[in-house]
């Protein structure tokens, strides 16, 4: 495929325009920005694509533009912030499946010329498929997981990793007979595509069922690179340098972020991919409990040491974004602030379900950045804290990290037990997502405050404002 | 074989400039990074542009005009639903 002179400076430009964009979201004053430039480059590209094609059926290619437009459109204007991780996990989907359908569209093309696939276009090919496929079956079962219609809890059966390992097989024996190297008997060369692509759709849930809720920021940071590998792909099969470039900056992107997350949580990527870690299953649920005794306070009472502290820190997990509580926690920090408290926020990179997942909600609750600290900025601190407030959030604050002989070991945590006093405001007293027990709720110095973090945030709220 | 030497040139360079830019992004952002990233990858769309560009009927068709309608979802709600979060992203 012959790519213009124009279209290919086109091309280029939007390149450049791709890396500024990214490289404004260092910042958030210039973040907003940077995603619109990138939107203006995605633009181009498109016209200089339409521009420089001639185009058979118009009416197909602008139907599906308007369709795919609208329906992302509607997605991204009524998608509740909670909801985030889903959104994104599903849309990573669609772009590794539209990776994977360029890469089907082109072979059904070249076959109807009669022209056989070659070594390369065969590899460019199966690679693009493959790779799109597996995003795309692999990001409907995490969103799956995330909205609820399939159980967070690690899927396993038995022989589950051998099942996987014969099913890459043969799709290394199926794509190397796409490369043209040999055949399967007599089998029509869309046959063994269709086959290729069917494995790899299971391919692609066998991968994310074993994965557990908790380790579901890995798994959308790693969808995300191989959506960004699969555009790559794509771009090699039809000879286009913006995608290759695009999709490469995709897959650093979604690398990068996969790294940060499995170094919070000290877990290789192979212990997240295959360890099925977490859920019910686990057995180290039942250490200690047994004669420890947890002290608990009403909101009146957690309204009081609030009020009357000088530095305070909240700690915020899933189950504030489980309980949309982010508006009611904002109103209560600003009562304090009021009265004179210092207030600030302590982020775990993995508090939420999604890399900044909190960064987000507390930016929805009009909470400003700058009163946000990452654990290595804010761990110090603890030791000269009032009172910490942790709110829906169980492993990223759990002593027991230090304890070599944990299943955390080694995670790095929030020190929240060496403030003064800790105010945990929690469901219950049951395990975290690892499945273990958290000697943070046993401390001499920590307050249980039992309830849904929405309704305990508004009794909050209202008992502040009396003290 | 030399289109694609020259396309793993640009894929290796553009992987370590991704990795340079992106490192700097600090936590607050990952999301919106993550979601900016995602519609990026919707890039796929050119692709599917030309492929369905040149075949006016048949399964290529079908497989083309499917793959824009997924491209453009990515891209559209990428880019719309990181708009919506960076606004809410200010300063004291």
């Amino acid at each position: 495929m012959d790519v213009s002179l124009g279209a290919e400076l086109a091309y280029l430009f939007s390149s450049v325009l791709f890396v500024v964009g990214l490289k404004r979201l260092q910042s958030p004053a210039t973040a907003r920005g940077g995603n619109r430039l990138a939107a203006l480059a995605m633009l181009i590209a498109i016209v200089a694509t339409l521009v420089d094609n001639q185009v058979l059926n118009w009416t197909g290619i602008a139907a599906g533009m308007v369709v795919g437009s609208l329906i992302g459109g509607l997605a991204a204007r009524t998608v509740k912030m909670t909801d985030m991780p889903q959104l994104v996990g599903i849309f990573n989907g669609f772009g590794g499946g539209a990776s994977a359908l360029v890469a089907a569209a082109e072979l059904v093309r070249v076959q109807s010329t009669n022209i056989d696939l070659g070594l390369g276009d065969g590899f460019t090919i199966a690679i693009s498929c493959l790779i799109g496929t597996v995003t795309f079956s692999g990001s409907f079962v995490a969103f799956g997981k995330l909205q609820g219609v399939v159980s967070g809890n690690p899927i396993t059966f038995p022989l589950q990793k051998t099942l996987s390992a014969l099913l890459f097989l043969t799709i290394l024996v199926l794509g190397t007979s796409m490369m043209g190297v040999f055949e399967i008997g007599a089998l029509p060369a869309l046959t063994v595509f269709s086959v290729f692509t069917a494995i790899a759709l299971l391919l692609g849930v066998l991968l994310v069922i074993p994965i557990g809720g908790a380790d579901m920021p890995v798994v959308i940071s790693l969808l995300n690179s191989y959506s960004g590998l699969a555009a790559s792909a794509a771009g090699f099969v039809i000879g286009n340098n913006v995608l290759i470039i695009s999709g490469a900056l995709v897959g650093a992107a979604g690398l990068i972020l996969t790294m940060i997350m499995c170094k919070a949580m000290n877990r290789s990527l192979a212990n997240v991919a295959f360890g099925a870690f977490g859920g019910e299953t686990s057995s180290a649920a039942q250490i200690g409990s047994g004669d420890q005794t947890a002290r608990s306070v009403d909101a009146e009472g957690a309204a009081m040491i609030l009020a009357y502290a000088q530095s305070v820190v909240v700690v915020p997990g899933y189950g504030l974004a489980v309980a949309q509580a982010q508006h009611e926690l904002r109103k209560a920090m600003d009562n304090l602030e009021e009265r004179g408290v210092d207030v600030k926020y302590a982020i775990h990179p993995v508090a939420g379900r999604m890399p900044g997942h909190m960064n987000v909600l507390l930016a929805e609750a009009d909470v400003p950045y700058d009163k946000l600290f990452d654990l290595d900025e804010i761990n110090e601190d603890f030791g000269r804290t009032d009172v910490v407030l942790v709110v829906g959030a169980n492993d990223v604050v759990n002593p027991e990290a230090h304890n070599p002989e944990s299943v955390i070991a080694g995670m790095p945590i929030l020190d929240v037990d060496k403030a003064k006093s800790v105010i945990i405001m929690k469901r219950s007293l049951s395990p975290g997502f690892a499945g273990i027990d958290n000697p943070l709720f046993y401390m001499g110095h920590s307050l249980m405050f039992f309830g849904d973090a929405k309704s305990s945030m508004t009794d909050l709220v209202r008992e502040v404002r009396e003290a | 074989m030399g289109e694609m030497v020259v396309g793993l040139y640009v894929f290796v360079l553009a992987t370590l400039t991704g990795r340079e830019v992106i490192t700097k992004v600090p936590p607050t952002l990952h999301t919106p990074l993550m979601s900016g990233a995602n519609a990026i990858s919707g890039i796929a769309v050119v692709g599917a542009l030309v492929v369905s560009a040149q075949v006016d009927s048949g399964l290529a068709q079908i497989l083309g005009i499917a793959a824009i309608v997924m491209a453009m979802i990515n891209v559209v709600g990428g880019f719309m639903v990181t708009d919506r979060m960076l606004e809410m992203f200010k300063k004291n």
